[in-house]
């Protein structure tokens, strides 16, 4: 078969407005190959995501699991599957702290390992080329195959419909964070049959494999895999290594040329992406039959004593993660969930890896060391200059600070994708991805206040109506009625005494009878 | 279980600050002082030296009357921006109390008034410098002859009296050092009816501006150039107000180049290119879009050419630029960028 192996050099890639080389310092996570990290005396498996609807766990305190039995169902809207990550039993299932900026604790299985390790797998499925698309997108809902990348959205909804392009994202921009580029050079074929999987279930006629220029040794890896499992349409790619070029709407305009239109989503344009330890983890599901119970992790940083990548279970603590990493060096001063560019400070390391946690990074002292204090905005532009979603943050800074949330709005604030280089050219030392996660927490309640009030005056005002209707029918019938005793009393008597204005009079003045006093804080226009 | 304090991300140092952005300006503005120095003498650094002390002076009262703490804002350097800026506007002997009142308005009422620094509208050296050309328009226009002209060169003893106390070496006096811009020449030459080319033939002329000013001008471009370089400004608005200058006037010149002074030496002259790379350029008064600096760098250049053709006075760098601040707000209002994933791409 004839196959692209790696783009032609006609193959342009399109630059993305902003954006900024960081010193990327991976090289540190990447001088040993992925170690296994062992068992932890415990796993606290998180089943609590972002999502309103509680989590749901299917095991009960002291009952067995093996590997792969699923344990819960998340919270989310789509009641993606968690599983238990080893063999052992269920010694609690309670509300842990987890490693989520917006959920600070959430419900946990919490496992104590057997050590035995006993895998329950579902059925492989390896011919599966030849299965329909409904059988795989099953298969990858019953192994909780989620998005790696950081986001851990459910994979099956975003191959739900078919899409003529699939992006495979190996373009990992954070600095520090090297989990994809280890999995590339070690594991390029599974991403390749991955990829391949992913572009069988979504019908994509093309798909990209995109790496960092700054990764040649993935590349090469990805291009010998590529080699000896060639499929149609598929073409690998290397992007300028440019902070946020992983970036999910970055990598498509670096790509294609095109934008994912405001407040819309890639597949709006024919797109898909997904992380390329997903691609990985959505072939294991299919050809091996393994749910999700581990994924790779970078542990690194000047605060860790022996950085590297680590194939850790879902549910293992950040403690015991970094003590496999040689534990905190003495300099040791912050703790990063992800990047730190994005990544979420935690205040203590006594959380499990989710499905999201693709980095632990340990901030030493002298990296944070900053001794200048914030100044107002000068209006350098520098934000706006680097800004890759083409915002002008000095604008949303001065909205916000004016409490102005419709002209942040205005703005544009929602299309932040919060990558935080704003802040970090600003010379000022403003926080301003501070800001905008503030004015976007405040618009989305704001938004819910509003959904709310909208749903208790749709409330009202169907009941009044009801009532108003019951009350109309209510004299009506009276009315009828008395109609019927006076025509049955005087007959020859006109067969309707009472006019319809009588009627329409009467309602008028019993509303208004009936109507509550208007009390305080009552809403009032029941009109 | 390990704690660790917490905090919004980014979690790198930012590279940049306010002090090293502001101290990059003043670099790059050495080389147009060392050319000052060279053709007018040592009475540019006296200048900067007097303007600066009053600057931070000002700029700590303020700040203490405002109830700031003045460490950080001491330090940030935007006040002794200001002061340089002022200074290389000024003719080098200016007495010392022009200064002191260019300041008092360019710190307190331009700056501090409005909020301090990042809230002003106008530009404070511009404010200053207009303010004292409007009041003292005869001593700011005592410009000396540069030095391949000049017939004296006046030491630094005698720059320093001459400043402060306002007098000069015995058989001197200002009327004899002083020698009329090349601006102020072409203006007042051309209304006594000569020719372009007769003006030009006045040994003060150079290849496009005045001898002197117009290398003076090279500095600046140098450093300007320097800025871009380093980031510290876009080009927008240096290509814009240079560029609007040299395509309004070309024309002109093309039609009667007996009338129009030839386009570069409208580029070449006065405050033109000091106020395209540091002074149009200033953040804090300036358009922060992209588009909305090609606007504010056009607008200066229009608007200074009006007022070097029809204005009172030779030069209006100084004040088309202090109105262009005033439309700034308006015109990033008007132009923003187009958002990612907003219309069409
Ligand atoms: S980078 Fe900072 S100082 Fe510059 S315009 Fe943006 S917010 Fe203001
Ligand atoms: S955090 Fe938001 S506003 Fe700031 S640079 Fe990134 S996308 Fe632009």
């Amino acid at each position: 078969m004839a196959v692209n192996l790696r783009e032609s050099p006609s193959m342009r890639i399109h630059r993305f407005h902003g954006g900024m080389r960081l010193d990327l310092r991976k090289q540190a996570a990447l001088a040993r190959p992925i170690r296994a990290c062992p068992l932890p005396p415990e796993l606290a498996i998180p089943l609590a995501t972002r999502g309103e609807a509680p989590a749901r766990a299917l095991v009960a305190h002291g009952q067995r699991v093996r590997r792969g039995e699923a344990i819960g169902r998340a919270g989310d809207a789509h009641g993606t599957t968690l599983h238990a990550s080893t063999s052992g039993t269920v010694v609690a299932v309670e509300p842990r702290p987890l490693a989520d900026a917006e959920v600070r604790e959430g419900l946990c299985v919490v496992i104590e390992p057997d050590g035995a390790d006993e895998w329950l797998r579902l059925p492989p499925i390896a011919d599966w080329r030849a299965a329909p698309r409904e059988l795989l997108l099953e298969r990858l809902r019953d192994a909780g195959t989620v998005g790696l990348g950081g986001g851990a959205f459910p994979s099956a909804i975003k191959l739900a419909a078919a899409q003529p392009t699939l992006i495979v994202n190996g373009a990992e921009c954070e600095p520090y964070v090297a989990c994809d580029e280890a999995l590339l050079r070690e594991r390029a074929e599974e991403v390749v049959a991955g990829a391949a999987l992913l572009a069988h279930v979504l019908g994509a006629a093309r798909t990209f494999i995109a790496v960092e220029d700054a990764m040649p040794e993935a590349l090469a890896a990805l291009e010998i895999a590529l080699h000896d499992a060639p499929f149609a349409g598929a073409a690998l790619a290397a992007v300028p290594t440019r902070y946020p070029e992983g970036g999910e709407r970055q990598l498509i305009r670096a790509l294609t040329g095109r934008e994912v239109p405001s407040g819309g989503l890639p597949q709006d344009i024919g797109i898909v992406c997904h992380n390329v330890a997903t691609a990985a983890a959505a072939w294991r599901a299919v050809a091996r039959g393994e749910a999700l119970t581990s994924r790779i992790v970078t542990v690194t940083g000047a605060g860790v004593a022996e950085p590297g990548n680590f194939e850790a279970r879902i549910g293992t603590s950040l403690e015991w993660l970094v003590a496999q990493a040689g534990g905190y060096t003495a300099r040791a001063a912050r703790l990063l969930a992800g990047g730190p560019m994005m990544g979420i400070a935690l205040p203590h390391d006594g959380v499990p890896v989710s499905a999201a946690t693709h980095c632990v990074l340990v901030l030493a002292d002298h990296d944070l060391h900053d001794d200048a204090p914030e100044l107002p905005c000068i209006r350098c532009g520098e934000c706006a200059r680097v800004c890759p979603a083409q915002l002008l943050p000095q604008q949303l800074l001065a909205d916000l600070c004016a409490d102005d949330l419709a002209g942040a709005q205005a703005h544009a604030l929602a299309d932040c994708i919060e990558c935080g280089l704003c802040a970090y050219a600003c010379p000022s030392h403003i926080p301003l991805l501070d800001w905008y996660r503030w004015g976007k927490a405040e618009l989305r309640a704001q938004g819910d206040a509003r959904a709310r009030a909208d749903a208790a005056r749709g409330r009202f005002l169907a009941r009044e109506s009801r009532l108003a209707r019951e009350r109309a029918e209510r004299l009506q019938r009276s009315a009828a009625k008395r109609a019927d005793a006076a025509a049955s009393a005087q007959p020859g008597a006109p067969t309707s005494p009472i006019s319809k204005d009588a009627v329409l009079a009467a309602i008028a003045r019993a509303r208004a009878k009936k109507r509550p006093p208007p009390a305080g804080g009552a809403p009032k226009d029941g009109a | 279980m390990r704690r660790f304090p917490t905090a919004g991300a980014p979690h790198l140092p930012p590279p940049t600050r306010v002090r090293g952005v502001m101290a990059t300006v003043l670099l790059a503005l050495l080389p147009g002082i060392a050319a000052h120095a060279w053709y007018f003498g040592p009475g540019i650094v006296v200048q900067i030296a007097l303007a600066t002390a009053f600057a931070l002076g000002f700029e700590a009262m303020m700040l203490r009357v405002r109830g700031v703490p003045a460490a950080p804002f001491l330090g940030d350097l935007s006040a002794p921006v200001t002061a340089v800026l002022y200074a290389l506007c000024i003719p080098p002997l200016t007495p010392w109390w022009i200064t002191l009142l260019a300041m008092a308005t360019a710190i307190v009422l331009a700056k501090h008034l409005y909020g301090g620094l990042g809230r002003n509208l106008f530009n404070p050296a511009m404010a200053g410098y207009a303010t004292a050309l409007v009041c003292f328009p005869h001593a700011l226009s005592q410009w000396l002859a540069p030095a391949p002209l000049a017939t004296h060169a006046l030491a630094f003893g005698d720059t320093l009296s001459a400043i402060f106390l306002g007098h000069l070496p015995p058989g001197l006096d200002l009327d004899t050092l002083a020698q009329a811009t090349p601006l102020d020449a072409v203006r007042t030459l051309a209304r006594q009816g000569m020719t372009m080319p007769e003006i030009r033939a006045n040994p003060m002329f150079g290849d496009f501006g005045g001898k002197g000013w117009e290398w003076i001008a090279n500095a600046y471009a140098l450093g300007g150039l320097a800025l871009w370089w380093r980031r510290v400004i876009g080009w927008q608005v240096p290509v814009a107000v240079l560029g609007t200058t040299i395509l309004l006037t070309l024309p002109f010149w093309l039609a009667d180049p007996d009338l129009h002074p030839f386009p570069l030496q409208h580029v070449f002259s006065g405050g033109l290119m000091l106020g395209a790379w540091f002074v149009a350029t200033d953040p804090v008064t300036g358009c922060t879009t992209p588009r909305g600096r090609l606007l504010f760098g056009a607008g200066v250049a229009v608007l200074t050419l009006a007022i070097r053709r029809w204005g009172a006075y030779p030069d209006g760098v100084a004040f088309a630029v202090l109105i262009m601040n005033g439309a700034a707000p308006l015109i990033d209002r008007l132009t923003p960028p187009r958002a990612y994933g907003h219309g069409h791409a």
